[in-house]
């Protein structure tokens, strides 16, 4: 640990969920997975579709149960909290979605949308609904009058504005992003991006930040945890960056399939050519194996598990000394 | 000149929605239109295939396809142009497929609604023939799938395969990598390029990531709000004029950047 390290608040321990699939084979969406978020820090999780990032924030939020494993938050394993507790504990973990539009009630006007979890919690009275509306929908940086409005006269940022307000609206200490600016366009997505980092700054939100744009998971997050068929098979911390430190054969495959807009000519893009095989009866040896092209005979045979390579630095491959 | 448009108005009723458009395109080019959702990028393109959706039509200005005035065709000569002369891919080439029949069956098809005179036969080695060009493996069984057993990745290149079966000289792609992974979208975007230089067929790529524009581009086009910016080559990235592309291009992430929280 670094002197400055703020305090974990968020520690995933040994996380498996499994589902089980037709015909009794079983999809292992998440493998034993462990991860540490500090306070006031981001964390973010990048991976393809399928790689079972959406699933483990899934997890951590109790949206469906785990099949074995630890969520440890305030010093308790919140995946064993059961009713009011349970309730309760949702208070200080929320989630903004990718999409905005899907995820509020089309009929319902704007200062009621902010405001619904505060009502829902006892937390204000119905007289004080303006009056938080108006407070919470500043702090997004969304005009007040935007109250009575419904969600689709909003554009999408002003939309992700909104989901950002009703998400914070109960002071969480988490705030899990699930691909939160994926859908919009390149500039609305950095101001969104800028107004993250702004409230995290003000109120020491942690956040855990999902998305499949490695440049962005770079320039947003403190950590960062690469997920691959529900493995982490990377995890950079400690300062250091993915872009120019990341080690697993997948990490540097995930940066060299970015597509920069200072492309010198006559320079190539490298893709994998091979398909995400299926997370069904994953083999025995590294998730990664498949597609690599340092694979060697151990890669086949032994999974590899995640070793320290540098403070803060972790990555699950036979290669990397 | 295989491609050009002046001075291109489109309304949707009597709303105007695109105005003054100018693009000029050459056999074997690339040229990508970058803008933000609403800009009219889409618009454009749906323009120039002639299947601008509900009530939008184009209210000025010419598009010469070949020599041909696009504008003056009748629905039966649009017919015969589509899919032969110039076809289109999209974002999610799942979603132009039906779900509940299989790929084989429905390419067929298409091959013989464009050319009644082949044979099922022909039109099935055809169809072979274009999902090897592609790169994928094992057409045979490709051909057997219903579309919700492929990948996103895999279906784009059976839309692309689709679209490219009778050599068209003008291929329009509707953000065909948006809805892709990384891996999968560095793979669709080698595949276009391949194409381009087997079959030297001309492309229109509609995109909002500048970073793909930058890459496959020999022409770029920026919009905005119904209007082209700024169009040129390559320097339109890499010497941007106008105030609205130096936006855009500086609010891409750029990996190993200064971070968010330092600035």
């Amino acid at each position: 640990m670094t002197a400055n390290q703020p305090p974990v608040v968020l520690e995933i321990k040994n996380l498996t969920k499994k589902f089980a699939v037709d015909g009794g084979r079983v999809l292992t969406a998440c493998d034993n997975i462990s991860l540490k978020a500090y306070a006031g820090q981001t964390l973010g999780i990048i991976g393809e579709s399928g790689c079972g990032k959406s699933t483990l924030v899934r997890t951590v939020l109790q949206i469906h149960p785990a099949t074995s494993g630890e969520v440890i938050f305030e010093g308790q394993d919140i995946l064993k909290l059961r009713g009011e507790a349970a309730r309760q504990n949702r208070r200080k973990i929320q989630m903004v979605f990718q999409d905005p539009a899907a995820a509020f009630n089309p009929k319902m006007k704007v200062k009621e949308i902010v405001t619904e979890p505060l009502l829902n919690f006892g937390l204000i009275k119905k007289s004080e609904v303006d009056a938080r509306a108006a407070e919470l929908l500043q702090m997004v940086e969304l005009p007040v009058e935007f109250m009575d409005r419904y969600p689709h006269n909003m554009s999408g940022g002003q939309r992700q504005r909104l989901g950002i307000a009703r998400a914070l609206s109960l002071e969480p200490k988490i705030v899990v992003c699930d691909e939160a600016t994926s859908a919009l366009d390149v500039s609305v997505q950095e101001k969104i991006c800028e107004l993250l980092v702004r409230l995290q700054k003000e109120k020491g939100i942690t956040y855990l930040f999902i998305c499949h744009d490695i440049g962005l998971v770079d320039l947003m997050c403190h950590q960062v945890a690469v997920m691959y068929l529900g493995n982490v098979v990377e995890y950079i911390g400690g300062g250091r960056r993915i872009s120019t430190e990341g080690m697993h054969p997948y990490t540097k495959v995930l940066l060299k399939a970015v597509f920069k807009v200072d492309f010198k000519p006559g320079e190539r893009i490298e893709p994998l050519e091979s398909e995400v095989p299926s997370p069904l009866d994953l083999p025995q040896g590294c998730p990664f194996a498949s597609r690599c092209e340092f694979c060697t005979d151990i890669c086949r045979q032994q999974k590899p598990q995640l070793k320290e390579v540098a403070h803060g630095h972790l990555v699950a491959c036979h290669l990397v000394k | 000149m295989l491609l050009e448009v002046k001075d291109l108005n489109i309304s949707y009723g009597d709303k105007l929605t695109v105005s003054g458009v100018d693009l000029e395109l050459n056999t074997g080019e690339i040229m990508s239109i970058v803008g933000e959702s609403g800009s009219g990028k889409t618009t454009v393109i749906r323009a120039i295939m002639g299947c601008l959706p509900g009530r939008g039509h184009v209210s000025g200005g010419s598009i010469i396809f070949e020599g041909r005035d696009m504008l003056k065709n009748t629905p039966k000569e649009w017919r015969q142009l589509c899919g032969r002369e110039m076809s289109m891919i999209f974002q999610d080439s799942g979603n132009m497929i039906n779900p509940i029949r299989r790929i084989g069956e429905q390419f067929v098809n298409y091959i013989r609604t464009h050319a009644p005179e082949k044979t099922k036969a022909k039109a099935v080695e055809m169809a072979k023939d274009m999902l090897n060009k592609v790169r994928l493996p094992n057409p045979e069984s490709i051909m057997q799938s219903y579309p919700f057993e492929l990948s996103g990745g895999m279906r784009q290149r059976v839309g692309i395969a689709m679209a490219m079966v009778f050599r068209p000289k003008l291929l329009l792609a509707d953000e065909p990598t948006s809805a892709l992974d990384v891996t999968t979208q560095a793979q669709i975007i080698r595949q276009i390029v391949d194409i381009r230089n087997e079959f030297g067929v001309a492309v229109i790529l509609v995109t909002h990531n500048l970073g793909v524009a930058s890459y496959v581009s020999n022409k770029l086009v920026v919009m905005k709000n119904g209007r082209v910016v700024e169009s040129g080559k390559r320097e339109v990235i890499s010497d941007p004029q106008d105030a609205y592309t130096k936006e855009l291009l500086a609010a891409v992430p750029v990996v190993g950047e200064v971070k968010y929280y330092d600035r």
